[in-house]
């Protein structure tokens, strides 16, 4: 029974001082609702957006360059303009966004999942284990996470002939920018599992007998998922980040199905001629996404950590 | 110590050998030089022959052996597309990189740390609010969009400053500089700003935290406790031990800012070693990409052995320190 | 920045007593760099727009692309297989070495080398021969009427300094050390070369001893040019908006409206000799990437026509290119010879036909395919396959798009591994039979006999007329065979043409320099006011 303290401590926390600063501060709150109205509307994009624009069929280019609404030559039919083949921005949006997310939501857990189980198997053997896995993390945090991307990518697209890679793009890149970011989640893991395996709780399990593996999981995780929680959020933001900068290189999602990164470049294009919708729409949303994720992530740190209480 | 530097060098050995087979690897199979060495116009068999003098129809071990031996010399063959040795054009663009990569990382150094140090000693203040603000702002908005709004304002609108390139540089040696002449100096500024602005909320935030951390320690009570001033408990004793983490952790982010100058000399074509990897890619021009990446790992490994005996230097005991704090 | 500027003119205007010259620089700009200086290694715009101010071929185009005298002061077919040149005297290299027949000899020569990229241009030519110091004559395999066309596009180099230098062949790739050429020139032209620094700047200074000086018409005050690429559209417009450079060769279309309301930028339009169209696989018995099986529904007439009738080219012209195209019907433009208007007609945009044919075909559902297609080759490529991909699914033609950059695209289409594609094709030599040899022949192993011709189109109506394209020297019979060709080409429907590629130029408002349908600025004809 011990073993579940800290957690009813984590529960007792998320019940009371969380709640009680997460309502405190407005910008939390806005940004808490920010975040929740874009992923709910990304995620339902196909009931949600006006548009497919990924229904070719529905395309008519002399709809190409229409305004936003309240510009002169707007459509109704177009709320936030549309773009050079005549595609509904806000549609594109939310088509953009869900695939934005879905990449930043899958490689978080990727590198969530890889980082925890290394961090757990290092901080809990101890010993050469510990040193060769920490000794590829220290190697591994040197190379920046954009560049193990950019060769991951690269590697699958020397591979794979390039039908298939347009398939099953989305796929590398969750793997890219996972395999690229699960150092401080191990780090973090580790540096806990360490401090709790010698807790005398652990030492009870192991002397009746539990398992490792058991130990691990049951026992040592719970106490460490509460950092891991607030270094997901901060990383989904990045991971979003990451997918946009890769898409702006040309080296992220086909442009059949465009993230948002994807439609900042192509966007980018008609900057300076006039058509700034096209890219600030598009770059705007990215930003607030990120940015809501980004202050969630920031209180999460903040709300947990009572050091800084 | 000395078995502490070869420990270290030769675990950077196998490290080094994956990436050049990677980075070989990689890029000997996409794209195709020949046909952009060709043009538009050419027969099969003007094709063949390039093919058989390029050594493309060997097998993928007898090119990568064969490029091994010549990497070691440090000959990394000759560029497909501009036909000039590979480690020329690459010493050519290091100046470029290395003045932008670290020209930023000052420029986050010197604007985070004080804003750092600012946020952490006033928490509430409206000012540190607004600096955590822009900060976080600072950390959503994407590289190339910030680049892109810069050009935009400072470069078109009000042409205060110039949209791309260098400027006029003056050549020390083999290193050109781009410091000591005013348009050079004014080309710097939007790069560098785009590229440090990242990494100077990054230490920011590091400052600010670690600051909050140091303040609550008990030898920090004790000075108070021992009616030290503020400024001399603040800057003497909380700010100089925030700093070795800091300077390691920005040690190990030059290695983030040579990676993402590749995006930020795209937008500013920076004549740098990033654009060269971006155009070479563009060009499927393996010889470069494959020294780049051998040189860019290499630099890394470098940086890595320093950051380590920077703290091998100073305390050992910080080594789990380092861990727990370079979480980005 | 008015006042700044003011204030420079003001300090030149002051400085004009004390030097005798001026010192007028171009600064100048576009996406790509030259790869390299050597002047028969690349046949590609971005290297020729340098070269073609340092060096010179025997023949110069006029600026509206007609043939006038360069190092050769005349030129004449002396039998059908040999044409004989007339130098130019007193032409001296830019390193001071005199001109000479042994030169153009040894450039053609030069030219026809394995490693050279300029063999297209000396295709026919068995040999050079030196007549005497100032006349050479160049004996032809074949008779062949478009010579001096066709060596109006090979520079002429200097024998001793390519010798002293090691490059007596282009560029070798494979060589282990830099070839002289690569970032040195040694030319009789306008300008020479004085900074090479690849990807950052190329610069030319005037060439005072230039003998075309004289000429009427090459009235270029310019004393220096600064090339520097920009490959980034939006930061290449804002240099030019910003000042920092005075000419950009390939502004992107979206910003031409914005150049033009651009108080000191003017911009000139004109058409480049380049067609787009869509050529498809009519061999094959099933398509690669289709979900139609047992049968390859390109090799139906009707199929064909429908893909045609289903474009609605007046969107594409207006929205994607902005105007800045020439819609066709037909193979080539107006300005290479050969062309007719009769043939230049297009199937008209029309739904609901192409849906009835493609019933008729026996596909009233539609089919599924993919369309492979270059994302860094020609203006709004792209974007053109984008619009072209949702106007055929939109007649049930359900059309995948894959775009790729040139250096993935061109190895697929040549392994043929493609159903259908889009492909831009220009004409330097300004006659037909560069077309047609190249994209309408049967692929027969003659040389030039389709080598582009992907598709692997094939009717021996055409291939016969190739040949009498190739052999007749009566211009007048020559002509009718290229418009009967064209007329079976509207019939057979082998592409689906869409438009003549327009090219716009941006500079400063104080440049003016001839715009040029090859799309290669000619410096001695540059002016900054």
């Amino acid at each position: 029974m011990r073993a579940l303290a800290p957690l009813r401590r984590l529960a007792r926390a998320v019940e009371s001082d969380l709640w009680w600063s997460f309502t405190r501060s407005p910008t939390v709150v806005i940004s808490a609702l920010v975040a929740v109205a874009m992923i709910g509307s990304a995620a339902f994009a196909p009931w949600v957006a006006p548009h497919n624009p990924f229904d070719l069929a529905t395309l008519n280019l002399l709809d190409a360059f229409t305004p936003p609404l309240w510009l002169e030559g707007g459509d109704p039919r177009f709320p936030l303009g549309t773009d050079d083949q005549g595609r509904d921005v806000l549609s594109t949006i939310l088509y953009g966004a869900r695939i934005s997310l879905f990449v930043g939501f899958c490689s978080v857990l990727f590198a969530m999942t890889l980082g925890v189980t290394i961090g757990l198997v290092a901080g809990y053997a101890g010993g050469a284990v510990d040193a060769v896995l920490m000794r590829i993390a220290d190697i591994k945090l040197t190379f920046p996470a954009i560049l193990i991307a950019l060769l991951v990518d690269g590697i699958v697209r020397a591979i794979l002939p390039r039908e298939l890679h347009d398939r099953i793009a989305i796929w590398v890149l969750i793997f890219a920018i996972g395999i690229s970011n699960w150092v401080p989640f191990a780090r973090t893991v580790r540096g806990s599992t360490m401090v709790e395996k010698n807790k005398e709780y652990v030492m009870a399990a192991r002397v009746i007998g539990l398992s490792p593996a058991r130990i691990m999981w049951s026992h040592v995780l719970p106490n460490v998922m509460g950092p891991v929680l607030v270094i997901a959020t901060l990383q989904l933001g990045f991971a979003i980040l990451a997918e946009a900068t890769l898409s702006f290189l040309g080296v992220g999602v086909p442009p059949t199905q465009p993230s948002l990164g994807t439609l900042i470049r192509i966007g980018n294009d008609f900057l300076f001629s006039g058509e700034w919708w096209i890219t600030i729409f598009p770059g705007a949303a990215l930003v607030v996404m990120v940015l809501s994720v980004n202050l969630l992530g920031d209180w999460l740190r903040d709300a947990l950590n009572p050091k800084l209480r | 110590m000395l078995a502490f530097i070869l420990s270290r060098l030769l675990q950077a050995i196998p490290v080094m050998l994956t990436v050049s087979l990677i980075s070989f690897a990689m890029f000997a199979y996409v794209g195709d030089p020949v046909t952009i060495m060709l043009g538009q116009d050419y027969t099969e068999a003007q094709r063949e022959a390039l093919v058989r003098e390029l050594g493309l129809d060997q097998p993928f071990f007898v090119q990568f052996v064969e490029f091994l031996e010549n990497v070691l010399r440090g000959d990394f063959g000759l560029s497909y597309r501009l036909g000039r040795p590979v480690a020329d054009l690459i010493l050519e663009r290091l100046p470029a990189t290395l003045e932008l990569a670290l020209t930023a990382a000052l420029l986050a150094l010197l604007v985070g740390v004080p804003m750092g140090v600012y946020t952490g000693l006033y928490r509430d203040s409206w000012l540190s609010r607004l600096f955590l603000t822009v900060s976080l702002i600072g950390v959503s908005l994407p590289t190339f969009l910030i680049g892109i709004l810069l050009i935009l304002v400072f470069a078109v609108i009000l042409g205060w400053l110039p949209s791309f390139g260098r400027g006029e540089t003056v050549a020390i040696g083999w290193w050109t500089t781009g410091l000591l002449t005013w348009s050079g100096i004014k080309a710097l500024i939007l790069p560098a700003v785009t590229l440090g602005l990242y990494q100077m909320t990054l230490i920011m935030r590091l400052v600010r935290s670690e600051m909050l951390e140091v303040l609550r320690t008990d030898y920090i009570k004790f000075a108070r406790a021992r009616g030290l001033p503020d400024r001399i408990v603040h800057f003497g004793h909380a700010l100089k031990n925030t700093l070795v983490p800091v300077i390691t952790i920005t040690g190990l982010q030059l290695g983030a800012i040579i990676a993402f100058a590749i995006v930020t000399e795209t937008v500013f074509q920076w004549p740098g070693m990033g654009l060269l990897f971006i155009q070479a890619v563009a060009n499927a021009d393996i010889p470069i990409m494959a020294a780049y990446l051998i040189l860019v790992a290499l630099l890394f490994v470098v940086i890595n052995l320093i950051v380590d005996l920077l703290y091998y230097a100073v305390d050992p005991r910080l080594r789990s320190g380092l861990a727990a704090t370079s979480g980005r | 920045m008015r006042t700044r500027a003011l204030a420079a003119a003001a300090a030149l205007a002051l400085a004009v007593p004390y030097t005798s010259a001026e010192a007028r620089t171009l600064r100048w700009s576009a996406a790509g760099d030259p790869n390299t200086m050597d002047p028969h290694s690349q046949n590609l715009g971005t290297v020729t727009k340098i070269l073609n101010q340092i060096y010179e071929p025997l023949i110069l185009r006029t600026r509206d692309l007609g043939l006038e005298p360069g190092l050769a002061t005349a030129w004449r077919q002396l039998e059908p297989t040999r044409w004989r040149f007339e130098l130019r005297r007193g032409v001296k290299f830019h390193n001071g070495n005199d001109f000479t027949a042994d030169d153009v000899v040894f450039s053609i020569e030069r030219a026809l080398a394995p490693t050279s990229n300029f063999g297209i241009f000396v295709d026919t030519v068995q040999s050079a021969v030196k007549v005497d110091d100032f006349t050479v004559d160049v004996v032809t395999k074949i008779p062949d009427p478009i010579l001096p066309n066709k060596l109006a596009s090979v520079y002429i180099m200097d024998r001793e300094w390519s010798e002293a230098n090691n490059v007596r062949q282009p560029q070798n790739t494979r060589a282990r050390e830099e070839t002289h050429t690569v970032r040195n020139t040694n030319g009789t032209g306008p300008f020479r070369l004085t900074i090479r620094e690849p990807d950052v700047r190329t610069v030319m200074v005037r060439n005072d001893q230039w003998w075309g000086w004289n000429v009427p018409g090459n009235d270029s005050n310019i004393t220096e040019i600064v090339y520097r690429p920009i490959a980034s559209d939006a930061t290449r417009v804002a240099a030019l908006l910003s000042g920092e450079v005075d000419f950009v060769l390939d502004p992107p279309l979206q910003d031409l409206e914005r150049l033009k309301r651009a108080p000191n930028i003017s911009v000139l339009e004109g058409p480049e000799v380049r067609t787009l169209f869509f050529a498809m696989d009519v061999k094959r018995d099933e398509l690669l990437y289709s979900n139609v099986k047992g049968r390859n529904p390109f090799k139906d007439l009707r199929v064909r026509q429908a893909l045609y009738h289903a474009i609605d080219i007046e969107a594409i012209r207006t929205r994607v290119m902005r105007g800045q195209a020439i819609v066709t019907g037909t193979l080539f433009p107006p300005q290479v010879n050969g062309y007719t208007k009769e043939w230049d007609k297009r199937l008209p945009f029309d739904p609901a036909r192409a849906r009835a044919l493609l019933a008729e075909a026996g596909f009233p559902q539609g089919f599924e395919v993919t369309l492979d297609c270059p994302n860094n080759r020609y203006i709004n490529d792209e974007q053109i396959c984008q619009a072209v991909a949702a106007m055929w699914t939109r007649v049930g033609v359900n059309t995948r798009l894959n775009a790729m950059p040139l250096a993935q695209f061109f190895p697929k289409i040549q392994r043929e591994d493609t159903s259908i594609y889009l492909l831009g094709w220009g004409v330097p030599t300004l006659d037909a039979l560069y077309s047609i040899q190249s994209l309408l022949a049967t692929k027969d192993g003659r040389p030039g006999n389709g080598i582009w011709n992907y598709g692997n189109y094939s009717n021996p109506r055409m291939d016969a007329l190739t040949e009498t394209i190739k052999n007749e020297s009566d211009p007048e019979k020559r002509n009718a065979a290229i418009a009967e060709a064209m007329r079976l080409y509207h019939e057979d429907v082998p592409h689906i043409p869409l438009h003549h590629q327009m090219i716009p130029w941006a500079m400063r408002a104080n440049i003016t320099i001839p715009h040029m349908a090859n799309n290669q600025p000619y410096m001695r004809w540059a002016r900054v006011n």
